[in-house]
This record gives structure tokens, C-alpha cells and sequence, in this order.
């Protein structure tokens, strides 16, 4: 099926297979690897991109569901020579050891940022109140996304970070 | 052949530290690339040219035999390139063939019986032109077999353990008469559950063939020789016909030990299909067709004086290995080393079962061992009435209790110290369910931590160019232990460049041999070499200066010579490393260097220790136990990089505290298979389980360990971790479950049988 999606701001044009996954599409056929193939079930948050600035799992959607979307991956936050304050943040603060979740939980923060800017709230946010930057509301909010390296401390430390610097 | 003492006299560039690189937390060197998703994995490398994807099947009976296979329609779907099983897939040498006999593994095949001996393992294959296609084919794939009643019942069949092949229990002095004679005793029992690594990345592999001798795989392994060797001894042709690179790894914790079938599919396929071939495993798949570390059964025995000092102490251990297997989850080892007792017993009890194979998983046997004995010594300090910290220091031995060995350095009450008093410990209520913050009833708890050593052979090569540059090259892998980083700082403290003259090239079969990462090692094995080709290239390049007339420092002293920012200089006579090496040797120079154990290391004890902390909350009513604070002291030899080794640490906490609450594989009896099969019931710890955590390193130089004097942290972290959580709980509630994880279920059957 043809299918155009913008990716990292740019249009491309697919022929794709009605199974294959928007994670593989960007794998496999735009051989944007960044955002990994943790479980392929939703269960990991390897997968993280945003679709029209919202974070999904790529691996959970099929491909051509996503007909005239904008679909942000790690590649599009940032690159080796001009990281995105989130990218430095992760780097600083060693907010990753093997590196196989970290575009999932980079695209993860980004989604989790633009939430509270817009007053989304989540499990741990009081009824009724507008959310505010706590280390529990990121815990929960990033909570989607493991890392069995298990860089939880450094990732919260990363993203308070990288908000201090974006605010 | 080097003996310590040569280490300990020998000033190197590492000790004398001149630029102060070694220890800097630093950014990780491959970082840039990890987080903006341009690392490659295995399974992202691009081939030459569009690859084919196989997809493995998995045996549905843990035990019996495949005795039919219906292909027809797999075959005519649509893009399949083929579909395999034992009776068409190639040809291989018999498991463990060694054709080329220094080979540092046997031949691996894969689909090469009928015999199926645990559930999941690999029986067919299928490859197609896509991955849709080929998952669609491998749904076809009708399979009959002759299943047998599978042997999976662990704690059933304890009465069939044996001593593990070639070991004895070790006995120092009498243990059942101390023991009977002493006035305190503790005698329990603890289970641990089958536990499975899930790193992040699940094994996968890439091969193509350039020309018919000659295999070019990628794939994610800890170990780069072996993998190699395996893989040239299962096609058949010469080791060096093997190119295997693993740049980059998605975790490994001891579950990437060895190569899978992925690898050696993917290689014959892509021979076969004269394209390349990728294969990776799924997360399904990962559960049953890569290693776990093995369910325990561990019996402590404590016999103490009035004043807590240990009289006897016991620790045996029961676990189980695949039928055809040997591993032993060595749960009663590390205890030999940890507390001073004149009568003493220790050992395994190995039982074979039709389950899938056990194998080693980030700090094998501390990690399990310490689940029991760290709670027994919590259930001694209870009875005894005494602080569970003063217990550990009264025990306290001034030598190597088992051996007589001297420690080459031991901080354990210095941790044990320290973190006490940075955790606040004295505010802990030795009386248990005594606070109260809302709806938890909170508990400290504090465990011990210990482990083991090891420094193994290594090369690496170092190299600079006209411009300076020093690349090093080593056949060492990054699990995410931060190899990359430290062997930067070792190449540019020792060569006095600045980091970003450093290029660092790993996890290639065609480089200079490392034994890789596990153990915890890799810093130690893979940096020491490093720092030998290190030292041989600043000795190459002074004696090239001192020797050249167009050279300033022609004629000096090549002892003398110094190396700083990028400039070598003898007292006042000075110029850069670059310019040296263009007008000398514009091609560049390269030499190697070597690290081999001294020959006298075995007279030490040589251990790594640390003390963790623990506040949690529990939750009578609904049996919930949060982990609210947790701090680990550790001392572990000098630190290369304060952040990177403070990430292993914490990281194995983390893991400590999944295996304390929340981790654990049940077999299914009828089945022979493991129940949980995902992520989403295999519960590893996410962001929300984790609160205010940290790990401090003590300052500590062990000159007796290696050239560095550093030793490893990578498992540290995790030994202990878990009884710190457990003897929190008790604190908080009054309670102890000794059969792990401590799931809501079992905590508040403990409640109700107290009457709470
Ligand atoms: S790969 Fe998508 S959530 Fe795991
Ligand atoms: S960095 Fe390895 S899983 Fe998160």
C-alpha cells in the first residue's frame, strides 16, 4: 500500500506491506534504526516515537495507519554534533549504559515535557490540579520505558536537567 | 612472567594519574552516537546488499523427539527463500567439534536432530524476502512430535542433586559439633526463582559470504573469540574465514555469554541464499532459547557466641542445569571468603532437569547466595539483640577465613561504616513495625556486599598517526559497562593527549584478543593490557625522538621523556607528537601489549565489598513494599571513571531490588515451559519502583589486583542488594518471607499467619 509519511520532517513515500509495523517501516524500510525492537508487544518502550508530536510505540501501530502523519524518531531530535538539551542531559548525567532504550526514553521525555507543559495529568497528579515537575510524576510518566540497565536515577536526573535548560 | 610485587614497584602512567584523566567521570566516548540512535546493533548494520529474515521456530514439548514436519504450505507462501528443519537444514560438524584444536569453542550447531531437550529450543526455520513473510510462513510450519514426560520439577526432585563435577564440599574445622555448640543458632531455608537476564536488546545476528572461505556476521555477543571459533568450527571452515563484529550490545549481564542459533543460521542461510541473512530472537523466544540463571534452594546455618561472634556457619546450596548442562549457580562460594568462624561447611548440589539452560547471570552465585546468608546474618543480629551492622563487624576476619590467605585490601567495615552513617542508620528502630508514615509502615535494612576478582589474559594494540591521534584496538566488547570510555582515558592519560585524540576500536574478531565482558573482569583485563601497549608506545615513540637528528630531543634520555598535551619534551626541549611521528613514520606506528594474572596472585585474597542501605514501605492491607531509599558504599580498587562505574553500581542495585520483589520464572509442570514468556509478566523494575537511589566508592588503590590497581564493579552493585530490600521489610512489619520474590501474595499470607 502506498502510504507517505513525514518523518523528521521530511515526506516519504512507502509501498509497504498493510503488516508491517511503523517501528519496522522505520527500520527496515527508512533504515532509521534508532528506535529499537525491545519486545515488538508495547511491553518496553524501545520503540518510542512521536506521531504528530504525541509519543507512541511504533512496534503497536501498523504503518499504514500513519497516512499523512508526522512521526518524530530520534533522528530527528538531534545528531552527534548538535545534540538536542535532551540528548546532552542523557550524556551528562549517564542516563543510559548499553544505549538500546535511550532514543525510546529520549522520544519518552520529549512526549512526557510537552504533557506537562500542557497540563495533562497522570496518576500521581492530585484530582483536579495542574501537574507539576516532581521526580514522581517523571517516574511515572516514564514508567512505559524500561532499561534493564536500569539508569533510572541518571534518567530523571537527565530530564530534570534538560528542563532546566529548555525552560 | 610478572609477579605482584613487580606491579607494585612499577610506577606506570595510571597511578602517577599526571593529567588526572583516570578516575574523571567523563561522558561516555560512544555516548553522541547512543543517544541520537546512530549505534548500530546487529540487526541495524547495513549489508551489502537488501538482507533475507529468518525466523526461528521453537520446540512446543520440552523433551521427546520432532518426528514430523509438514512444509508444504510454509513453503509456497509467499517470499519464502526457505524453510528448514533437522532433516533438510545443512550439514554441521557434531556439537563441540574442534577442527582446529586451540579453538576457544566447539562447533554450535543448530537443527541438528530430532532430539528436543527443553521447550522452545530451535527446531525449524524459515527465511523470506521480508519479515512479514517470513513470521507468516513460520505460522504454517506444522510440526508432530513424540513427546516424553518432561523432569522440571525442582524442588521435587532435590533428592537427585549431586556434587557439581569436580567439586566437594568444603569443610574448615568441625560444623556440626560447633554449631550444636552454640548458644544462638539460625537455621533456614531460602528459595530463589528461575530469573531471566531480558536485556533490552534480544540476541540477533547479521552474516553474508564474501566468496565461499570467508563469513562476515555481526551479532551481539559478550565474548568476540569464542563466537568466532564457534561459528568457524559449526561452518566448517578456517577460524580466520570469520569475521565477527559485536561494535555495539543491547546489554548482556552474562546472557550473551555465548552465541545462539541466530548466528548460526543466519551464516548458513546467507551461504545457502548467496545474500545476506539477519535473525534475531524474539522477546518470546528469548524467555526459553537463551540462558536464565537457575532457581536455589539454600540451607544457612548459623551457630554464634552471646556476643555474636560466629562459631559455625554453613551455606549449601541446591540448583538445577539443563539435562545436558554442568552450570552451577555457585550461591555458597562468595560466603567463604565473608565472615571469620572457626568451623565450617560449604557447598552445591546440582540437579539436571529437562529445562532450558542455566547459565551465568550478573554476579552468579553472589547474587542468589547473599539473598540467604545476608538475611540470615539479619535473623542472628535479631536474636542475638545486636545492631545487624556491629554483628558484621564483630566477624570481621583478619584474613581470608577459609584460605589464611591476606587480603589484598578489604574495606568492608569501613563501607559498612560509612554508609551507616550517610543513611542515617542510627535513626532505624531495631524493633520491627514501629513507624508509621501514612498508610506504609517503613523499615531500614542494610546487607553486606561481596565479590570476587579476576584478572584473565589480554592483548590490545595501540597506534598513533601523523596527526596525533591514538587509536586503540581491542577484540573487548561494551555491554554498557563503559569499555569505549575507560579505554580512552587509559590511552590519553598514558600517551598525554587530550580525550579527543583518542579513537577507540572494539568488539571485532580481527583485533587484538580480550577475553570480553563478564565477571566483572573486563575493566580490569581488557584496561590492563591497554595500559601495557600504553607504556610500549610511549617507549617506542621516545626511543623514535631520542634517535631522530631532525628531533629536539635527539640524543636525550628515552626514560626521561615526558608526554602532555599532545607534546613530548625533555626537560626544555619540546615538540608535538604529531610532528615527531610525520616526519619519522608519516604511515603511523603500531605496537601491542599484553596483561597475563602474575604468577603469584593466587597468595591473596583478592574480593571486592561493599554495604547497602535500604528505607521501604509496606502496605499491610495491600502487600505492597516500596523501595523509598537505598544507598550502596562500595570499595572496589581505584575507579577509572567516577560515572560510569557509579551507573554499574547503581544499575546493580536496581537489579537487586527487581529479584528481592518482583522478578522470578515459574515452570509449568505440564509443559516443561517457563510461564512468564514477556515482559509484561516478567516484571524487571521500571522508572516507578525505582526512588532515591545511590551508590559512593570508597578510595581504595589495590596494587595486588592488576598493574591499575582497580578491580571491577559491574557485579558488585548486585551482590547483597537484595537482602538489604528483604531485611527492610522484616523491619517494617515483623515478617520474613524467605522464598523470593516477596510478591504481595506471599507478604500478606506472612501477615495474616501473624495475626496482622
Ligand atoms: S518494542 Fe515497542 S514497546 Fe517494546
Ligand atoms: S541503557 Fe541499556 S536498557 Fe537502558
Amino acid at each position: 500500500m502506498r502510504t507517505t509519511i513525514t518523518v523528521n520532517g521530511e515526506a516519504r513515500s512507502l509501498d509497504l506491506d498493510p503488516r508491517t509495523t511503523l517501528l519496522d517501516a522505520l527500520r527496515e524500510h527508512l533504515k532509521l534504526t534508532g528506535a529499537k525492537k525491545g519486545c515488538d508487544h508495547g511491553q518496553c518502550g524501545a520503540c518510542t516515537v512521536l506521531v504528530n508530536g504525541v509519543r507512541i510505540n511504533a512496534c503497536l501501530s501498523l504503518a499504514v495507519m500513519h497516512d499523512g502523519d508526522e512521526v518524530i524518531s530520534i533522528e530527528g531530535v538531534g545528531t552527534p554534533d548538535r545534540l538536542h538539551p535532551v540528548q546532552v542531559a542523557f550524556l551528562n548525567q549517564d542516563a543510559f549504559q548499553c544505549g538500546y532504550c535511550t532514543p525510546g526514553q529520549i522520544c519518552s521525555t520529549l512526549g512526557l515535557l510537552a504533557e506537562l507543559e500542557a497540563g495533562h495529568p497522570s496518576q500521581e497528579t492530585a484530582p483536579g490540579a495542574k501537574p507539576e515537575f516532581t521526580g514522581d510524576e517523571i517516574r511515572e510518566r516514564m514508567s512505559g520505558n524500561i532499561c534493564r540497565c536500569s539508569a533510572y536515577p541518571q534518567i530523571v536526573a537527565a530530564i530534570r536537567q534538560a528542563a532546566e535548560q529548555m525552560a | 612472567m610478572s609477579s605482584v610485587a613487580d606491579w607494585e614497584a612499577t610506577p606506570n602512567p595510571v597511578k602517577t594519574n599526571r593529567a588526572g584523566l583516570i578516575g574523571k567521570p567523563v561522558d561516555r566516548y560512544e555516548g553522541p552516537l547512543k543517544v541520537t540512535g546512530t549505534a548500530p546493533y546487529a540487526y541495524e548494520v547495513q549489508p551489502p546488499s537488501p538482507p533475507a529474515y529468518g525466523v526461528m521456530i521453537g520446540a512446543e514439548i520440552a523433551v521427546g523427539r520432532v518426528t514430523g514436519a509438514d512444509l508444504a504450505a510454509a513453503r509456497a507462501a509467499p517470499g519464502v527463500l526457505a524453510v528448514w528443519t533437522h532433516e533438510n537444514a545443512p550439514a554441521q560438524p557434531p556439537r563441540g567439534t574442534k577442527a582446529h584444536p586451540r579453538s576457544s569453542a566447539g562447533s554450535r550447531p543448530a537443527l541438528d536432530g530430532d532430539r528436543v531437550t527443553y521447550w522452545g529450543q530451535p527446531v525449524a526455520f524459515v527465511v523470506a524476502d521480508t519479515l512479514e513473510n517470513a513470521v507468516a510462513a513460520a505460522h504454517l510450519v506444522k510440526l508432530s512430535y513424540a513427546p516424553e514426560t518432561p523432569n522440571v520439577d525442582f524442588h521435587g526432585r532435590l533428592i537427585d542433586g549431586v556434587d557439581p563435577p569436580g567439586e566437594k564440599d568444603v569443610e574448615v574445622g568441625d560444623f556440626e559439633a560447633g554449631f550444636k555448640a552454640s548458644p544462638v543458632q539460625v537455621d533456614e531455608t531460602w528459595t530463589t526463582p528461575i530469573q531471566n537476564h531480558c536485556q533490552m536488546e534480544p540476541c540477533a545476528s547479521l552474516a553474508w559470504w564474501e566468496g565461499p572461505d570467508r563469513c562476515i556476521a555481526h551479532t551481539s555477543v559478550q565474548m568476540v573469540k569464542p563466537a568466532q571459533h564457534g561459528l568457524a568450527e559449526t561452518l566448517g571452515i578456517d577460524r580466520d574465514g570469520v569475521h565477527l563484529m559485536t561494535r555495539y550490545i543491547g546489554g548482556g549481564f552474562g546472557g550473551k555469554g555465548q552465541t545462539y542459533d541466530d548466528l548460526t543460521l543466519a551464516a548458513l542461510a546467507a551461504r545457502e541464499l548467496g545474500r545476506p541473512v539477519k535473525v534475531a530472537f524474539t522477546r518470546q523466544q528469548m524467555m526459553h532459547g537463551t540462558i536464565h540463571r537457575p532457581a536455589t534452594l539454600q540451607r544457612v546455618r548459623l551457630g554464634a557466641e552471646k556476643d555474636g561472634r560466629l562459631n559455625a556457619f554453613s551455606i549449601m546450596t541446591w540448583t538445577h542445569c539443563h539435562s545436558d548442562g554442568a552450570f552451577t549457580e555457585h550461591a555458597s562460594n562468595f560466603a567463604r571468603a565473608l565472615y571469620a568462624a572457626p568451623n565450617r561447611l560449604t557447598g552445591h548440589r546440582l540437579v539436571k532437569l529437562d529445562l532450558p539452560h542455566a547459565g551465568p547471570m550478573r554476579a552468579p552465585g553472589e547474587a542468589s547466595g547473599t539473598m540467604s546468608l545476608e538475611v540470615a546474618m539479619d535473623e542472628l543480629a535479631e536474636k542475638l539483640g545486636m545492631d545487624p551492622v556491629q554483628l558484621r563487624i564483630v566477624n570481621e576476619p583478619p584474613v581470608d577465613p577459609e584460605n589464611g590467605r591476606p587480603f589484598s585490601q578489604r574495606q568492608l567495615v569501613r563501607c559498612l561504616q560509612e554508609g551507616a552513617q550517610l543513611f542515617g542508620w542510627d535513626r532505624r528502630l531495631p524493633q520491627p513495625g514501629q513507624v508509621r508514615d501514612g498508610r506504609w509502615h517503613v523499615g531500614l535494612g542494610m546487607a553486606a556486599a561481596i565479590r570476587g576478582n579476576f584478572l584473565l589474559p589480554a592483548k590490545c594494540s595501540f597506534s598513533v598517526d601523523a596527526e596525533g591521534t591514538i587509536t586503540v584496538r581491542q577484540g573487548m566488547t561494551d555491554i554498557g559497562t563503559g569499555t569505549y570510555t575507560v579505554l580512552a582515558q587509559i590511552a590519553a592519560e598514558t600517551l598525554g593527549v587530550p580525550l579527543g585524540k583518542v579513537v577507540v576500536e572494539i568488539g571485532d574478531s580481527e583485533l587484538p584478543p580480550a577475553p570480553g565482558s563478564g565477571g566483572q573482569f573486563g575493566a580490569a583485563t581488557a584496561g590492563s593490557a591497554a595500559l601495557a601497549a600504553g607504556v610500549n608506545l610511549r617507549r617506542a615513540v621516545a626511543e623514535l625522538a631520542v634517535g631522530d637528528a631532525g628531533s629536539p630531543l635527539h640524543g636525550g634520555d628515552p626514560e626521561a621523556v615526558t608526554f602532555q598535551d599532545g607534546v613530548i619534551a625533555l626537560e626544555n626541549r619540546s615538540e608535538t607528537l604529531s610532528d615527531l611521528i610525520r616526519r619519522t613514520r608519516p604511515e603511523g606506528l603500531t605496537v601491542e601489549g599484553e596483561i597475563r594474572p602474575a604468577q603469584d596472585a593466587q597468595r591473596w585474597s583478592t574480593q571486592t565489598y561493599g554495604a547497602h542501605f535500604c528505607e521501604v514501605g509496606v502496605d499491610v492491607v495491600t502487600g505492597e513494599v516500596r523501595v523509598r531509599r537505598m544507598l550502596g558504599v562500595f570499595a572496589a580498587g581505584r575507579i577509572l571513571n567516577a560515572k560510569t562505574a557509579r551507573s554499574q553500581l547503581t544499575g546493580g542495585m536496581i537489579w537487586g531490588v527487581g529479584a528481592a520483589l518482583t522478578e522470578g520464572n515459574a515452570v509449568d509442570p505440564r509443559y516443561g515451559s517457563l510461564i512468564a514468556q514477556d515482559l509484561a509478566q516478567y516484571l524487571v523494575p521500571a522508572h516507578a519502583d525505582i526512588g532515591d537511589l545511590d551508590a559512593i566508592m570508597l578510595d581504595e588503590v589495590d596494587d595486588k589486583a592488576n598493574p591499575m590497581g582497580i578491580k571491577g564493579v559491574g557485579e558488585l552493585g548486585n551482590s547483597g542488594a537484595s537482602a538489604a530490600v528483604a531485611n527492610a521489610i522484616h523491619n517494617a512489619v515483623g515478617v520474613r518471607v524467605r522464598d523470593y520474590p516477596i510478591t504481595p501474595d506471599k507478604l500478606l499470607a506472612a501477615l495474616m499467619a501473624r495475626g496482622l
